[in-house]
């Protein structure tokens, strides 16, 4: 019965029903038609500019870092090198087929704890970017690698290494973790050594991972070899000898430069207190400064040769000119003093006393124009272009506001202030009979840069002179090197505090060269206050000249000049 | 009576035909269904990244709600009559359960916890809100009058506000339609239909500004998503870039490097209609869409076929609300609609909607193979 009245009610309401039915079918239409026609708009009409929107969010150009060039040392051993690392990085999610006993392998070589990796891929398998071990050495890499475990990926990347560590770590420098020069040569020649970086295009995902690489745009261009002028060898044997002495007299920070005396190149530049380029961190500023190149000190009596030399070359002096001392000399209210009374002296036992009236007597005899175009020319005040990063030129004041007892000042090395290595390139000019060469941190062959101040007789007669210094009763016998004769001169200046001169700190200063007939090296060390008791640059500088001499002399297999008390197997085996 | 079914059995002599009249299935929608939701595996496989556990996860639920579908097929659809207004109680219990002690979920009122499962209430309410006005409207001669519209819409109107509040758009617009379904078919005159939608026009600024903020940056991306191309344009951005990549033949199955390269956000649930225009293109698509339109136009045989007012407005409102379903989502994801949470129905990877969907398949599957009498 029920389902009569529902049939008699379908009757009455079906021509309703199906034109809503209709209706309904027409407006569905309608609309799809509206989808359809959307999508041909997206996938037709507009197509090449979405796919090329698509395209710019997945392919992208990134740079490829270029290899950064090694610094060498003069015989091609290597200061700094960068060394190809590996990254290791692993997909959670695709690791996790792996098979238990490669992911133990793995481990193994990673010295990742046994079962870490499979931890990981459980803990983290919402992730797809996980690294496991960081800048390993790339034979590591490479072993891991052939396990050809998928959804484990590698990373290429640079890393710097100082083999040297502390021995040129000063000179050499150091890089950032960009991998740019932040120090010393490093980043003094930073153009020439970084490269090219080149570029490829790769795609990444929404998460702007790299994924795949397309193509490359551009190869890298690898950074240049920067050659140094150094010889490693006596590097190391300078920073050894100053590092001793520095810590024996109880200094503050020493510096040491090995002149080739030939052409100026450096053979070795060391600063105390170093620092180990390859695990800095939390370091003092202080530790990263090349005092040899960057502090400046008055050279005290070490610039007296200089006064000598001038006055001899300009003819102010003769060389048998003999000086009337008396311990103390007036000039003005101000007083000259020498620490004995040393009577009347030759030119020779001025040098060799260091007697500052002495220098002071033939300073005042020569004009001040003069006096002072010899030390500009020396390099006093003026930078020695080594081009290394911040270098200083020291101070030297102009002639014209010159009174006379600066004159007698500047004569005994007080007044003006130079570099380690500004005073070694001075000493160029006795060495090299006369010649003043310009420095160099980078090998080369020939200094196109020379120029003569001194007169190769001048030179000579000065040089001889300065070989009494280092005689018994010379200010200097701790500098006396084995197996060769040797010249140079001694310096102990004041140092100067903010209300004047100190009375108990001292720069300890020795320049010299050797052999003294035809001088090789020149070797210049300071050391910045001594307080162990001694400091005279005699006693405190001179030794540590005298080793590193001997040794150096040895390394570049030159042939003594004396007899030594050196085993004779051990001079020839160094030739 | 009995004759007539006797009769039908030996006419076509088929025994699989007389199997299938026994499990209560209708062939052409089950295989529409079917081969949607194998299609639902492939780009599943692909847009999530080819894992094989989403992939036997999603089936697990698929092969529940073809279950459920079955079960509901066996039962009477004047079982379904009897208990409309309990179910439709029942379900806005559970509304009101959610609003004061449900779960919240990506900053959304949702769920309900039963221990065993999670169970979002507002799902069954899209198939009971309409058979309550079905049943509702059907005991009164059709077309309905006013007094009963007044009342049919109350009904509508309180489902679709508690869900709204959770707040859930997509949900409470199907819902929504579902009612609005039933009362078109029920034969609602047009100038009610003109009159309710100048109503809706004209009270556009205050929906305005009863929306929430997210709600109305939806709106404002969907009339120019460049505004903010990395924040809220980026989704309907990157959904563009996806189909648009995709051409006319597609990129190939595993071939969506938008979506497979994680640049295309949901591209599993909500957005898997990119996804699948990047892989297939504009044939895969119109193919799609033509499959859908299969299984609507089977709803609404159904729904002419039905014999008795209740399952005639329920048919026709679970084939309408099918049709809101699809054509919100891809509408949205193609950017001719905004930004509604909506799935791709029987393709989006999730439990709820694909349980919910089937179970109404099986509703009108259980009319279709119940009648009393056969009309020819």
């Amino acid at each position: 019965m029920l389902d009569f009245r529902a049939r008699s009610t379908t009757k009455q309401s079906t021509d309703n029903f199906s034109g809503r039915r209709k209706f309904l079918v027409i407006f569905m239409m309608v609309c799809m038609l509206l989808l359809t026609g959307r999508a041909i708009d997206l996938q037709v009409l507009s197509k090449q500019f979405l796919k090329a929107q698509g395209d710019m969010r997945q392919v992208d150009e990134v740079s490829v870092s270029a290899y950064r060039g090694m610094i060498t040392d003069r015989n091609g051993d290597p200061l700094a090198i960068s060394t190809p690392v590996e990254s290791i990085w692993i997909n959670p999610r695709e690791l996790k087929f792996a098979k238990e006993d490669q992911l133990r392998v793995m481990e193994k070589l990673l010295h990742l704890p046994i079962g870490k990796v499979t931890e990981w891929i459980k803990e983290d398998s919402h992730r797809q970017f996980l690294y496991i071990a960081r800048r390993v050495n790339p034979q590591l890499g490479a072993q891991v690698k052939e396990l050809k475990l998928e959804g484990v990926y590698f990373e290429r990347e640079f890393k710097r290494f100082y083999p040297s560590g502390g021995v040129s770590a000063h000179l050499v420098g150091f890089t950032n973790v960009d991998d740019i020069g932040q120090a010393g040569m490093e980043s003094g020649y930073e153009q020439l050594l970084k490269g090219i970086s080149g570029s490829k295009r790769v795609i990444r995902d929404g998460q702007r991972r790299i994924i795949a690489d397309i193509e490359n745009i551009q190869e890298p261009v690898s950074g240049k070899t920067l050659e140094l002028s150094i010889d490693q060898r006596i590097q190391y044997l300078a920073y050894r000898e100053l590092q001793l002495a520095v810590s024996a007299n109880k200094a503050k920070s020493g510096a040491l430069v090995v002149l080739d005396a030939k052409n100026g190149e450096v053979l070795a530049a060391v600063s105390q207190p170093s620092f180990n380029p390859n695990t800095r961190s939390n370091l003092k500023e202080s530790l990263y400064r090349n005092r040899a190149v960057t502090d400046v000190f008055e050279p005290g009596s070490t610039v007296k040769p200089f006064v000598v030399a001038a006055a001899l070359d300009g003819g102010y002096i003769s060389p048998n000119a003999i000086f009337a001392t008396h311990g103390t000399y007036q000039i003005g209210r101000n007083t000259v003093k020498d620490t004995h009374n040393y009577g009347t002296m030759d030119l020779t036992h001025v040098i060799k006393k260091s007697s500052n009236i002495g220098v002071t007597m033939m300073s005042l005899k020569m004009p001040p124009k003069y006096f002072w175009g010899i030390y500009h020319q020396l390099g006093f005040g003026v930078s020695a272009g080594s081009g290394f990063p911040g270098e200083a030129s020291g101070t030297l004041l102009g002639y014209k506001k010159w009174h006379d007892f600066d004159r007698a000042i500047l004569s005994f090395g007080y007044g003006l202030s130079s570099s380690t290595l500004q005073l070694a390139r001075a000493y160029t000019a006795l060495a090299d009979d006369g010649i003043l060469h310009s420095v160099s941190l980078l090998k080369r062959e020939e200094d196109d840069d020379a120029v003569r101040i001194f007169s190769a007789k001048t030179a000579k007669s000065v040089r001889k002179m300065m070989e009494t210094v280092i005689m018994k009763d010379g200010t200097a016998y701790e500098a006396r090197v084995d197996g060769y004769s040797a010249a140079g001169k001694t310096g102990t200046a004041k140092k100067a505090g903010s209300g004047g001169y100190t009375e108990k700190s001292y720069f300890a200063v020795f320049a010299g060269m050797a052999p003294a007939s035809d001088p090789r090296l020149i070797i210049v060390v300071m050391i910045d206050e001594p307080s162990a008791g001694q400091y005279y640059g005699g006693l405190v500088a001179a030794p540590v000249f005298s080793k590193v001499m001997a040794g150096a002399l040895r390394i570049l297999g030159v042939a003594p000049d004396q007899e030594g008390t050196m085993p004779v197997l051990l001079t020839q085996k160094t030739q | 009576m009995k004759n007539e079914t006797r009769h039908e059995q030996f006419e076509p002599p088929s025994i699989l035909g007389n199997a299938l009249r026994t499990l209560h299935i209708d062939i052409p929608l089950f295989i529409g269904l079917l081969l949607t939701s194998l299609l639902s595996f492939l780009v599943l496989y692909s847009s999530g990244s080819q894992d094989v556990d989403v992939l036997m996860r999603q089936a697990g639920r698929v092969g529940l709600a073809f279950i459920l579908m079955i079960v509901l097929a066996h039962i009477d659809p004047y079982q379904f009559k009897r208990y409309s207004t309990v179910l439709f109680g029942f379900g806005i219990l559970l509304l009101l359960a959610v609003l004061i002690m449900g779960e919240i979920g990506k900053g959304a009122q949702r769920w309900l916890d039963l221990g065993v499962f999670r169970f979002q209430p507002s799902e069954m309410i899209k198939i009971t809100t309409p058979m309550m006005i079905a049943w509702y409207l059907a005991e009164y001669p059709l077309p309905p009058k006013s007094k009963q519209l007044f009342i049919a819409a109350i009904l509508i109107v309180i489902p679709t506000l508690l869900i709204a509040k959770q707040p859930d758009l997509g949900t409470a617009l199907l819902v929504a339609s579902s009612g609005a379904g039933v009362l078109f078919f029920a034969g609602l005159s047009w100038r009610f239909i003109i009159g309710i939608i100048v109503m809706l026009a004209s009270l556009t600024p205050v929906i305005w500004h009863f929306m929430r903020g997210y709600q109305r940056d939806r709106v404002l991306t969907f009339l120019n998503p460049e505004a903010d191309p990395l924040g809220r344009g980026y989704h309907i951005i990157q959904s563009k870039i996806a189909i648009g990549s995709g051409g006319i033949y597609g990129k190939g199955w595993l071939g969506s490097t938008q979506s497979e390269l994680d640049f295309l956000p949901e591209s599993s649930t909500d957005f898997i209609f990119a996804v699948f225009a990047e892989e297939f293109g504009l044939a895969g698509c119109l193919g799609l869409l033509a499959l859908y339109l299969l299984i609507i136009a089977r709803c609404l045989y159904i729904a002419t076929q039905a014999q008795d007012t209740y399952s005639r407005l329920l048919a026709g409102s679970l084939a309408f609300t099918f049709f809101v379903y699809v054509f919100v989502n891809i509408g949205m994801v193609i950017g001719v609609l905004p930004v509604v949470g909506v799935p791709l129905p029987l393709i989006s990877y999730g439990g709820t909607s694909i349980v919910t969907l089937l179970a109404g398949f099986g509703i009108l599957m259980s009319i279709h193979t119940h009648k009393k009498f056969r009309t020819r």
